[in-house]
């Protein structure tokens, strides 16, 4: 029992914080900005591959720096340049923009890289295990990228509560025009937060990429989760996404070490021919990757406005 | 320091403004008066960069008209909307910090100094400032736009919906203002603050201007509040 519940924190706290690393981008983009950035996952894909080559040609550490900081100005290039020009069109010509944006950088990455995995490695300096509980040992690396998700958290909660470009783009979440009225540059800043958000996605690249695979599918598979955790956590909300990661990292493992089933839990005893009999006596493990999407379903009809959103959706 | 001439602006198909021609010079306290919805609030918007217009508007010796509303604020425009606008999720600090358009802007006022134009505002200075009444958020609304130092303040409607011993306030307030040398373009419908604080009173009506002067001459024309103030 001991050992099941440190399982299911320690794992629930690893995957809950790589969950915030490659969602914390999009929560900027999508809740600061209202911009649905259906390339979000794409520059996070473009980060961990540029993490790879700028590994190749010089070390871990170069390209934990340069790729966010190419992948950033890419994305500040594309909301000064594309955008920022159908922004007065409404949501549904970004979400389109965005969504073409999504394929022209995966083709780009196929041409570039080839469409198997690429061999983006752990760095040598961090391959080693850190601490093991009950024969299972956890490596240093995963420690180091709950780090970087904690680092990111604590920047960006002071950069929005505590500066005054924080202070603005709060403001300007719910009234762009008076912001504007006041002397402040929207379009600007908003270029900048844009940029931000993409080179955390950036950093989510390098730093998840050689625990996830980089390969060209992983941006699409990335997609459906990273925007679960936005809408359960809460528009507006960064302590909300850092719930909401935590929330569905300790949930998804509790549920994996579950062997009983639905039916098990009612006490229903039923034929093989019975009506949803294989869905009712699948183990509820089996049921662990559903669980984030029936959370966000629930979320969004009980409570609308997310864990801790402060903005009606 | 403002000259309007011949500004024309449409919402679709409605000539909103038919050629207004207003000047408000340095120091000066103007008040734009007519019926609702003949234009007042629509040419201030206009000076301010949020409708699209025709004619011209000149500010410091410099045309402005077709700039973004952030670079006529940045020039020296403040505008106080007749919704208030607050931003309800910050707190008055937070609300007031917005108002300066760089961080150690050095100007006429500070948030110290909006916090003795308005005590209430310093005792509430951490609380949300959704929570403020109606009066207190006019308050905040003109500190706010104060704060970005602005050599002419255009305020729409301040007193609208505000208990009368507030009303009094706010024309305490914008005497202040203008006694530290701030220029006033007053959209107002209450005729005692209006003329009391006003060196120039503008009456408009069908999208122009149709009377312009003294508060001294508006009063000797009776014809002119009848044909276009009352309902």
């Amino acid at each position: 029992m001991l050992h099941t519940t440190i399982f299911v924190l320690v794992n629930g706290l690893m995957y809950g914080l790589l969950l915030f690393l490659l969602s914390s981008g999009l929560t900027l983009i999508f809740s600061m900005m209202g911009v649905l950035n259906f390339a979000q996952v794409s520059f996070y894909m473009l980060g961990a591959y540029l993490g790879f080559q700028l590994m190749v040609w010089t070390n871990y550490w170069v390209a934990l720096f340069l790729a966010p900081l190419l992948v950033g100005l890419l994305g500040a290039a594309v909301e000064r340049y594309l955008l920022n020009k159908v922004h007065m069109r409404g949501q549904v010509a970004e979400l389109l923009l965005t969504f073409g944006l999504s394929y022209l950088i995966l083709e780009a990455v196929k041409l570039a890289w080839g469409v198997n995995a690429v061999n983006y490695g752990i760095p040598r300096s961090l391959d080693f295990p850190i601490f093991s509980i009950a024969g299972v040992s956890y490596p240093a690396y995963n420690v180091f990228m709950m780090a970087v998700a904690v680092a990111i958290f604590i920047l960006l909660y002071l950069l929005l509560k505590k500066t005054r470009l924080g202070i603005i783009i709060q403001a300007a979440l719910g009234d762009r025009d008076m912001v504007g009225m006041l002397g402040h540059n929207i379009a600007q800043i908003f270029t900048l937060v844009f940029g931000i958000g993409c080179a955390l996605a950036g950093v989510a690249g390098v730093v998840g990429g050689n625990i996830l695979v980089t390969e060209p599918g992983m941006a699409l598979s990335l997609l459906p989760i990273t925007f679960v955790v936005v809408v359960i956590g809460g528009m507006g909300s960064f302590t909300g996404a850092l719930a909401a990661s935590l929330l569905i990292g300790f949930l998804q493992n509790y549920m994996m070490t579950l062997n009983v089933s639905l039916a098990g839990l009612a006490g229903l005893s039923m034929g093989a021919h019975a009506p949803f009999y294989e869905l009712l006596n699948q183990p509820l493990s089996q049921l662990a990757a559903i669980m984030p999407y029936l959370l966000m379903i629930l979320i969004l009809v009980f409570r609308p406005q997310g864990l801790m959103g402060k903005v009606k959706t | 320091m403002l000259q309007v001439t011949d500004l024309h602006a449409y919402y679709g198909k409605s000539h909103i403004l038919q050629g207004v021609n207003l000047t408000v010079g340095e120091n000066e306290v103007v008040s734009l008066l007519g019926r609702n919805g003949v234009g007042r609030s629509t040419t201030i918007k206009a000076i301010m960069g949020m409708v699209r217009v025709a004619g011209s508007i000149r500010f410091k010796n410099q045309e402005i008209g077709g700039l973004p509303p952030y670079e006529i604020a940045r020039r020296g425009i403040g505008i106080v909307p007749e919704r208030r606008n607050i931003f309800p999720t910050l707190t008055v600090h937070e609300n007031l910090l917005i108002g300066m358009k760089r961080k150690h802007q050095k100007g006429r006022w500070s948030v110290q100094a909006t916090f003795d134009l308005f005590p209430n505002l310093r005792e509430r200075a951490a609380t949300p400032a959704g929570v403020l009444s109606g009066g207190e958020q006019q308050m905040l609304s003109i500190c706010r736009t104060l704060m970005g130092d602005p050599d002419l303040v255009m305020v729409d409607e301040p007193t609208e919906g505000l208990a009368p011993q507030m009303v009094e306030q706010v024309g305490m307030l914008l005497e202040r203002i203008a006694g530290q040398g701030v220029a006033i373009l007053l959209v107002e419908q209450k005729l005692q603050i209006a003329l009391r604080i006003s060196h120039q009173v503008l009456v408009m009506g069908h999208g122009r201007i149709v009377f312009s002067g003294t508060p001294k001459d508006f009063l000797s024309q009776e014809s002119v509040r009848r044909e276009w103030l009352e309902v």
